[in-house]
């Protein structure tokens, strides 16, 4: 019998192979003139009916393109078998934890100071199997998996077809790096790697500028977050002396909770600025919806199901730490909180499907945080887990409609689609029910708890359970109008793409309906305590966690079972599904029953309505901030700006529009336009003096470094 | 020193890398004039095979390690260290110059001779141990590199850059030989170590502001050669009218030699009286880092582009000075070795793409060179990618280091203004690979011819040693940290 314990380190080694192949010979497997590498999938299957024919996924069957098909989903198989062998090894195992180091990374010697008591650092290629990197590896394996069949399909007539398979296999590697790694300093290989392929993943699309511009500015606000949390790092290592989990955990046991902020809140902080940045969260959110540029299985797989849920997968792994720090735990709540009733309302008014899709998704990672926030880990991880199935068919769901409708993604112009396109109406459907929180689906159980363990936990409160339930509400609202105007109704398409819709080839569906089958099933591992009459078996997710979890919640674990009211859970959780199906009911009267409606509400609240379109104007803030030149981003403030007014001015009907049009021209105008240019004034002026001197005059240069000795003489001088 | 003082022959063993890159430019220039035209490029050759020498005769000093010159001049693991460095670094410039001078007709002797002579003097500064000997090593090395950024006369942007290098060159240095007789007259000696001796003894110690202004002095010499604000001025016009591969030279060896004297005159003669100059130095590594990055932000010239970022690349050396540990020093030490990697890697890259005149130095003109020519520009984004400090180059490790110095000497400020700095020149490097990966192939890149050899061979090598670092940082950092307790 194979021992796949020992053998964990080769789970991510087979992606690796698959890339480093793929990009190698895939070449010569698969050549292609780099021009056609410019076409998105709408465009390709839309120029004109001699591609047509390929649409369905019959691309040429060059022998080369059939080896990279197999080498691309193989390799990750590779890799969920292993993971499957191990974490069936891992749960015979007593201690449930199983630690392999290959090879002595940073030795320790280099940080033994004569006088620096701890101030040692080894850092290790190990890899480390527990049950919370077993339940990582199972979603990135089976999940990726999956997301790679469908690209078969999907990419099926794209150019640079094996480097887009080079990249996907790149990404698992680094994927699962960062979940298996033992010590912080690889699991931040892992972080920064992911971040990588996926910036060359968003920029798939080559000549796509608005693709370039997105890769990057995902890749930017990232650094931002990684700032936070290389600093966090170091400081860890100050206090602790180590990176290694199990050092860290062991070296916080016995600790008592800090009650101010200490060095323990500080470097729970900063490690949660670096998951803010990864996993989307406010401030460092705007990126996410951009990245949507990219091609949809990299939107599935990447920010969707794995990559941005390691900020999630950080902040759990690091439990014992933040379990000790109550101010940075209320913190992580509170943004959770925020950041998904922020990005929820967003999504309310959004046109775009798959910008529909990220919002929410950054909204899902918001109820991951807060469930993280308020010290019911577990719950965090099992609303991962379940995300991941939904959510990751929600995005190939879309993909297969915008595949159908050749590259349109526009929702106010689909409509009537369900008869046309079954198989991925239906997926949809059920995923659509799971992410609103119908029981017994997926969506249901994780957040359910969710709500219950913000209510009832030490660390929670009854407000943060609000927007909780707020956000539910909202969520199945925009779930549901998407589902209402995407396939019922009256179809509102154009000629052209009304006459090729077709369903998606069965490589492309078979992974809709496994995902379906999770989005279903799913969930039934993490019931409600209070299902008493479900056997401990359907309670397994918790339990399965429980070890890893056992330090952080022991502080405060005994007081919540004290508070645990059966009658309050039950009309707590009833609540939820009344709130859920009132969202749904709601959009099925606002978008079936009377389309017109919408509009109507739409003038009346323009001012509410401007807002949440323009995304409460956080990317035209930050875009002078971090991402864009001052010019450039003045300009497409006005733009932006003027198409807001315009707009308004032409859908105004009566005096009402146009009174509050003026009033959110004038906020526009006074308030956000002016703290722009605040902030721009601001830079420009500091970067001005040294503009001046930079003159190329050698006079003026050696007159700078005559100011520059005087001013360091006159401070030994003065002082 | 009696004038019948006969050195001890391991004395002659120490400054044996001094004597063969000494020996190796005299025979180039001598066989300068005797040489056809077409078979200038031999004395290429020499010059490289005389740099593999000295870079065997660093080791041979190294096993006789120890003063020599009646302490003078000291090989230690810190000499060693940096004297290696800027030797490899000349090997690489040396690559990166073949066939640059051929395109440019230029191919002549004095250009190795020239190379070779200011690696004598990087290697002087390196295990110099006392101030005048630093100021004589710091001359030779500078006074090459001035001719070396004219060195094609006939063209204009070359006779700009080397008078300004030259010009502003010798003003600061002023300053630094000021600052020199300033301590000798406060201490009566230019030996590190007796300046030491004097610094840490309360009753022979002077005043104290007069300690600091000798110190500030020393420092506008120092910060000068390293472009440090606020004295970087001239770095961008310097770095960008100079040959490109003269450029790639002149942003490693001798901006790391100057970090070495730097270190050990700040580490051991005033290191008592640290916490004098520490604000000093701390303001200035801030301003460094904030200068060099919002001023690449707009930078479309390439050369001016890495100009800035080589400015802000010494900010960051500039905290591991701040933190005046050993650590700090192990830091800067790696740092500067995974920059020279790095850093003359981006730059061959820049000297193969420019092509004859250096006609294609913007950034806009790599549009689309991943397409044409996908290796270089593959080992081009890696180079950006380790500036950018992405982990698995060397780059990465060289900040986690410098930052985690850092921090150990409570610099929290300087260290998270310091990570924000990095963060935010990701953009300007990035904007590097997206032109090249995702624009349409321009003239520029369309025209390219492959590689030459010798530069293939710089390119690689700088490529495999960043990544090496990346991977294996401990076989540059076990040697780094054990060198890093300087004589004292």
């Amino acid at each position: 019998m194979v021992n796949f314990l020992d053998l964990i380190w080769l789970i991510p080694l087979f992606p690796l192979a698959g890339a480093v192949t793929m990009l190698l010979a895939g070449r010569r497997l698969d050549p292609q003139p780099p021009s056609e590498v410019a076409l998105a999938p709408g465009v390709a299957a839309a120029s004109g009916g001699n591609g047509h024919g390929d649409a369905h996924g019959h691309h040429p069957a060059a022998p080369g393109r059939f080896l990279i098909s197999l080498i691309g989903p193989g390799t990750v198989l590779l890799s969920l078998l292993f993971s499957a062998g191990a974490v069936i090894q891992l749960a015979g195992l007593p201690e449930k934890v199983h630690e392999v180091v290959k090879y002595t990374w940073i030795p320790a010697f280099f940080f033994h100071p004569a006088g620096g008591g701890g101030a040692r650092l080894a850092a290790d290629f190990g890899f480390l199997l527990d049950p919370l990197s077993a339940v990582m590896i199972l979603v990135v394996t089976v999940v990726g998996f999956l997301i790679h069949v469908y690209s078969i399909g999907y990419m099926g007539h794209e150019g640079g077809y094996y480097r887009f398979f080079g990249y996907m296999n790149l990404f698992v590697f680094f994927m699962l790096t960062l979940v298996l790694a033992n010590n912080y300093l690889l699991l931040f290989v892992g972080w920064e790697g992911v971040g990588l392929s996926s910036y060359l993943l968003i920029g798939f699309y080559f000549h796509k500028k608005s693709a370039g511009d997105a890769g990057k500015k995902a890749f930017v606000v990232n650094r931002i977050g990684d700032a936070g949390f290389i600093m966090g790092m170091l400081l860890m290592l100050a206090t602790f002396g180590t990176v290694r989990f199990v050092d860290v955990n062991a070296a916080l046991a016995g600790r008592e909770p800090e009650t101010g902020f200490g060095v323990l809140s500080a470097i729970a902080l900063l490690l949660f600025i670096g998951a803010t940045g990864k996993s989307a969260q406010i401030p460092l959110f705007t990126w996410l919806p951009d990245a949507m540029e990219g091609p949809t299985p990299v939107s599935a797989l990447i920010h969707a199901a794995t990559m941005v849920t390691a900020g999630v997968y950080m902040v759990a792994r690091s439990s014992a730490l933040f379990a000790l720090t109550p101010q940075t735990s209320f913190l992580v709540a509170a943004v959770g909180a925020a950041t998904a009733i922020l990005a929820a309302s967003i999504a309310l008014v959004q046109n775009d499907i798959k910008r529909v899709l990220a919002y929410s998704t950054v909204s899902q990672l918001g109820y991951m945080f807060l469930a993280a926030g308020v010290g019911a880990y577990w719950v965090a991880i099992f609303h991962l887990y379940t995300h991941a199935f939904f959510k990751a068919l929600l995005f190939l769901g879309a993909g297969s409609v915008i595949h159908a409708l050749g590259g349109e993604q526009d929702i106010r112009r689909m409509g009537g689609l369900k008869d046309k396109i079954p198989v991925t109406y239906r997926t949809m459907w059920i995923a659509s029910l799971a992410i609103a929180g119908i029981p017994p689906l997926a969506g249901f159980f994780s957040k359910d708890e969710i709500l219950w363990q913000t209510w009832s936990s030490p660390l929670g409160s009854k407000a943060l359970w609000a927007v909780g339930v707020v956000t539910a509400f909202m969520t199945a609202f925009y779930m549901w109008r998407l589902m209402f105007l995407t396939f019922h109704g009256r179809p509102r398409l154009s000629e052209e793409a009304s006459r090729h819709v077709h369903e998606s080839p069965p490589v492309m569906t078979v992974p809709l309906v496994a995902l379906a089958a999770g989005s279903v099933a799913a969930g039934w591992i993490g019931m409600p305590k209070i299902w008493t009459w479900f056997g401990e078996g359907f309670r397994l997710f918790e339990h399965w966690l429980a070890p890893v979890f056992a330090a952080a919640t022991a502080h405060w674990h005994a007081h919540a079972e004290a508070h645990h009211d059966v009658s309050i859970e039950w009309a707590l959780m009833i609540l939820s599904v009344v709130i859920a199906a009132a969202g749904i009911a709601l959009a099925r009267h606002l978008y079936l029953v009377r389309p017109d409606a919408p509009e109507a509400i739409r003038q009346r609240a323009a001012p509410v309505y401007n807002v949440l379109y323009n995304k409460w104007y956080v990317d035209e803030i930050y875009d002078f901030l971090f991402v864009n030149g001052l010019a450039k981003g003045g300009g497409s403030l006005l733009s932006r700006f003027d198409a807001a007014v315009v707009d308004g001015g032409v859908n105004g009907t009566g005096w009402l529009t146009r009174f509050t049009s003026t009033l959110s021209v004038w906020w526009d105008t006074w308030v956000v336009d002016g703290s722009v240019r605040l902030i721009a004034f601001t830079v420009k002026m500091f970067s001005y003096p040294a503009r001046l001197l930079q003159t190329g005059y050698l006079q003026s240069y050696a007159l700078v470094i005559l100011v520059g000795v005087a001013v360091a003489l006159g401070y030994y001088l003065m002082r | 020193m009696p004038a019948s003082y006969i050195p001890p022959w391991e004395d002659l063993l120490r400054v044996l890398p001094e004597i063969v890159l000494t020996v190796g430019g005299t025979i180039a220039m001598v066989l300068e004039p005797l040489l056809r035209p077409e078979k200038k490029r031999r004395l290429g050759w020499l010059a490289l095979a005389a740099l593999l020498v000295a870079l065997w005769a660093t080791a041979v000093a190294h096993v006789f390690a120890g003063p020599a010159f009646r302490a003078m001049i000291i090989v230690d693991g810190f000499a060693t260290f940096f004297r290696a460095l800027v030797i490899v670094v000349g090997a690489l410039a040396v690559l990166c110059s073949l066939n640059y001078l051929e395109r440019e007709r230029a191919d002549s002797g004095e250009y190795y001779a020239l190379v070779l002579f200011s690696v004598v003097g990087q290697c002087l500064m390196a295990a110099s141990n006392e101030l005048i000997m630093i100021f004589i090593g710091l001359e030779i090395s500078s006074i090459s590199t001035y001719v070396l950024a004219g060195y094609l006369r006939d063209d204009v942007r070359n006779n700009e850059s080397a008078i300004k290098y030259f010009l502003l060159g010798s003003f600061a240095t002023a300053f630094l030989l000021y600052g020199i007789a300033w301590i000798y007259g406060l201490t009566g000696s230019t030996d590190l170590s007796e300046i030491r001796r004097v610094l840490a003894n309360p009753e022979l110690a002077p005043a104290g502001a007069l300690v600091g202004v000798s110190a500030a002095l020393m420092f506008v010499g120092f910060a000068f050669k390293v472009s440090a604000a606020p004295f970087q001025i001239w770095t961008p016009d310097v770095y960008q009218g100079a040959p490109a591969p003269v450029t790639a030279f002149m942003s490693a060896g001798p901006k790391a030699a100057a970090f070495a004297i730097f270190l050990r005159v700040y580490m051991t003669a005033f290191e008592p009286v640290a916490s004098r100059w520490e604000p000093v130095v701390w303001l200035s590594a801030l301003a460094t880092m904030l200068v060099g990055n919002f001023a690449a932000l707009v930078q479309n010239n390439l050369k001016r582009l890495l100009a800035y970022s080589s400015i802000a690349h010494a900010g960051y050396v500039m905290v591991a000075v701040t933190a005046h540990s050993e650590i700090g020093t192990a830091a800067a030490m790696f740092y500067l070795v995974a920059y020279a990697f790095m850093n003359v890697g981006a730059f061959a890259v820049v000297t193969h793409f420019a092509r004859e005149r250096e006609r294609y130095v913007n950034v806009d003109d790599l549009a689309g060179l991943a397409q044409r020519q996908p290796v270089t520009a593959a080992l081009f984004a890696l180079f950006l990618l380790s500036l950018i400090g992405i982990p698995l180059t060397g780059g990465f490790f060289g900040k986690f280091y410098i930052f985690k110095a850092a921090l150990e000497a409570n610099l929290y400020w300087l260290t998270g203004i310091g990570l924000l700095n990095s963060a935010l020149a990701a953009y300007y490097y990035l904007r590097i690979i997206v032109v090249m990966y995702f624009h349409e192939p321009g003239e520029a890149a369309a025209t390219l011819a492959p590689p030459a050899p010798a530069l293939k061979v710089a390119l690689w090598s700088s490529a495999v040693a960043t990544l090496v670092l990346g991977v294996f940082p401990s076989l540059v950092l076990d040697f780094a940290g054990k060198s890093a307790t300087l004589a004292r």
